[in-house]
């Protein structure tokens, strides 16, 4: 969209201008993300610049908050619930959700949309519903305040991407692929090891990573469900900003961004990948 | 089995017959088997989700606590007309339930609940109960003697409502209306009110954000797709970034920015636009929630914009410029309209995200930025009047799934895409 030749004045002006909100927009949109990366490594305990960072004073800068988090028993703790809490819960919801989306698929399948519509409704709930309703029952089952609660929670919050992401591969996916197969005279189990999975397993991937995110990054039912022992990171970050917010929290920001940046990078690489498969792009 | 035709070229009659079984046969057992493939997943979301949030619905009207720990007052109650003082047997029954009660340490929870109706029932009951060796009978006189109140018709009216299994109060709480021991509903002085004030603000707060989106997913998603689409797709970082970044970190990061010490007013201040002792508060407060809450729900409004403007050709845009229409017009009559179904469904998307939200405005809203769901919390956590929590969730639930029935009416289910 270059400014054609014949344009006027004004529409040379509104060109420029509307490229200058844009990036006004983007600005807004990026530099939350941006800041927090040089402010934790800030020597002080501030959460501005200070005029050493400015003139890029080398003694200005420290590693400390990094280090805080690194030898912190209770930021250790918490690290490792999120990997336990989040491993499990994205395995069981990668997998149920992947299963389930092979069913909706089906044109046979009967009340599709009541099923669907259940299926993603704890992305449509809101948290603190679900949180409210999970504490009071989970605790009349006995699982909660365990890692077992935590991750059955976890993994319902997650499945609606899987399923998502995995229906919206498979709306794509030619069905004569699996008549072949069976015409060639494959079974059911080998067709789908074999032609289905490695068609869809893009979506999977997507989904599952939507998931770990899910479950990495939540923390109101985690408020709710979790006790000390399973204090998750951010259920720790969470305490951390309310109570007096250190540093040490911007150190963490920067190091879930590097892994949001990994995430991204890696679901980005897997919609070409698909893309590329499919023949789209 | 092989199929055989008569000398007419028809199917026998048994055999149209048999070849519909065996057609109807297989496609009942596809049917089985899509059930069998949705069924694990569908049992886990009622077991871990649904049922959870049934039961909470459940709370919302149910009253257990007098009806279970003061049982003989309750029955007893079930008798008197409420015209005039219970008997000495309701007085009996009463100075029997505050004994056993007190013994049982389980006297609290009734009084508590108790006083979630009228103030000062708690210090009654528990107050009569700890003076327990002094309940004598006659009852009557001897209660009276310890508290007052005992004398009073309406403390027996709030005992007898209270009394029942299930109750409206809660709704009726949440409503911001009080009940008057004669069951009279009405609103609650204007001072008050917190309940309704507060959907009301959450509500125009989440159009105020909606609104912010749009306005600035808008011109973003336009410029993305038109643009080439190796341009658009390093652009969409920006987009995306956030998106995939923790809530929590955005949220401390517009505490880092906006805070009277933080990143903005030091630059205004070194700038020049204000004075370092007139730094303007934008956090804790509503400023803050609107800000910070656009910013993430910002990427929920572009993505489904960016990807209903790629499908929209071009061409019609130049058809009706050549046809002598202005750009403006071009845009606004051509363009505009092709591209409702993507703003109606960001809109409603993030609409619904944000009358939800807890996180957010419970860190950077403070008092002026609060939400519905920050209430829900408080009295989850703090007050622990769980049934007007789950009466104040259920008022939300239904808000939200309401809008929602909306999305699926303008979107189509299947049509929710991420990424």
């Amino acid at each position: 969209m270059a400014v054609p030749s014949y344009a006027g004045p004004l529409e040379r002006a509104w060109y420029y201008g509307f490229r200058a909100i844009c990036v006004l927009i983007f600005i807004f949109l990026i530099t939350p993300i941006l800041v927090i990366v040089p402010l934790s490594f800030n020597v002080e305990p501030y959460f501005s610049f200070t005029e050493g960072m400015l003139t890029l004073d080398p003694d200005a800068y420290s590693l400390k908050w990094y280090q805080d988090f690194f030898t912190s028993d209770r930021w250790q703790e918490s690290i490792k619930n999120s990997v336990i809490v989040a491993f499990f819960s994205t395995i069981l919801s990668t997998g149920l959700g992947t299963v389930a989306a092979l069913g909706l698929s089906r044109s046979e399948l009967p009340y599709k949309g009541i099923i669907m519509g259940l299926l993603i409704s704890p992305m449509i709930v809101p948290l603190i519903i679900a949180a409210a309703g999970m504490f009071f029952f989970y605790s009349a089952l006995g699982i909660s305040n365990s890692y077992l609660g935590l991750i059955l929670a976890h993994t319902a919050l997650g499945t609606p991407f899987v399923v998502i992401t995995v229906t919206a591969t498979l709306s794509n996916f030619d069905t004569t692929l699996i008549k072949a197969g069976a015409s060639l005279g494959a079974t059911p189990t080998y067709t789908f090891f074999k032609v289905t999975m490695p068609l869809i397993m893009t979506g999977v991937i997507s989904g599952a990573l939507f998931a770990l995110m899910t479950s990495f990054d939540e923390v109101v039912v985690a408020i709710f469900i979790a006790g000390v022992e399973q204090r998750t990171m951010p259920m720790q970050m969470w305490a951390g900003i309310r109570e007096q917010i250190s540093p040490t929290i911007l150190a963490v920001a920067t190091l879930l961004v590097a892994m949001s940046i990994i995430m991204l990078t890696t679901v980005e690489i897997l919609r070409r990948r698909s893309d590329k498969i499919r023949g789209i792009s | 089995m092989a199929i055989t035709v008569d000398s007419t070229g028809d199917l026998s009659p048994e055999e149209q017959k048999r070849l519909k079984g065996d057609l109807s046969r297989s496609l009942r057992q596809k049917k089985i088997r899509a059930i069998l493939l949705v069924a694990p997943l569908v049992a886990f979301i009622l077991v871990t989700f649904i049922f959870p949030i049934g039961n909470m619905l459940v709370r919302s009207v149910d009253n257990p606590q007098v009806h279970t720990y003061m049982p003989n007052v309750t029955e007893a109650l079930k008798s008197w007309d409420g015209q005039e003082l219970p008997d000495e047997t309701i007085y009996a029954a009463l100075a029997k339930d505050l004994i056993e009660g007190r013994k049982a340490k389980t006297i609290g929870k009734a009084a508590t609940r108790l006083n979630y109706e009228k103030s000062g029932m708690r210090s009654l009951i528990t107050g009569t109960a700890r003076k327990h060796k002094k309940i004598v009978a006659p009852y009557k006189e001897s209660l009276i003697g310890i508290k007052k109140k005992w004398g009073d018709i309406d403390t027996w009216k709030i005992i007898k409502k209270t009394g029942s299994p299930v109750t409206g109060s809660f709704f009726i709480n949440a409503f911001d209306m009080v009940e008057s021991p004669d069951g009279e509903i009405s609103f609650a002085p204007e001072k008050q009110q917190i309940y309704l004030k507060l959907f009301w603000r959450t509500v125009w707060m989440s159009l105020l954000i909606t609104f912010m989106t749009v306005l600035l997913g808008y011109p973003v998603s336009f410029l993305l797709a038109s643009l080439p689409m190796k341009t658009a797709n390093i652009l969409m970082i920006l987009v995306l970034l956030p998106f995939w970044t923790s809530l929590l970190v955005r949220t401390s990061s517009w505490i880092a920015l906006l805070q009277t010490e933080g990143i903005l007013n030091d630059l205004l201040v070194w700038l020049g636009v204000i004075s370092n002792e007139a730094r303007v508060q934008m956090i804790y407060n509503a400023i803050g929630t609107v800000v910070a809450m656009t910013h993430i729900l910002l990427p929920f409004m572009i993505l489904p914009l960016y990807s209903v403007m790629k499908t929209v050709p071009p061409s019609y845009v130049r058809a009706a410029r050549s046809l002598g229409a202005t750009n403006w017009t071009a845009f606004w009559r051509v363009y505009v309209p092709q591209t409702v179904p993507g703003v109606s469904a960001g809109a409603i998307l993030v609409f619904i995200l944000s009358i939800g939200y807890y996180i957010t405005p419970a860190l950077v809203g403070g008092e002026s930025g609060r939400f519905i769901g920050n209430m829900i919390a408080y009295h989850m956590q703090k007050s622990l009047n769980w049934g007007l929590a789950a009466a104040l969730g259920v008022m939300l639930l239904v808000m939200v799934l309401a809008i929602f029935a909306l999305y699926s009416r303008v979107v189509g289910d299947n049509k929710v895409k991420l990424g």
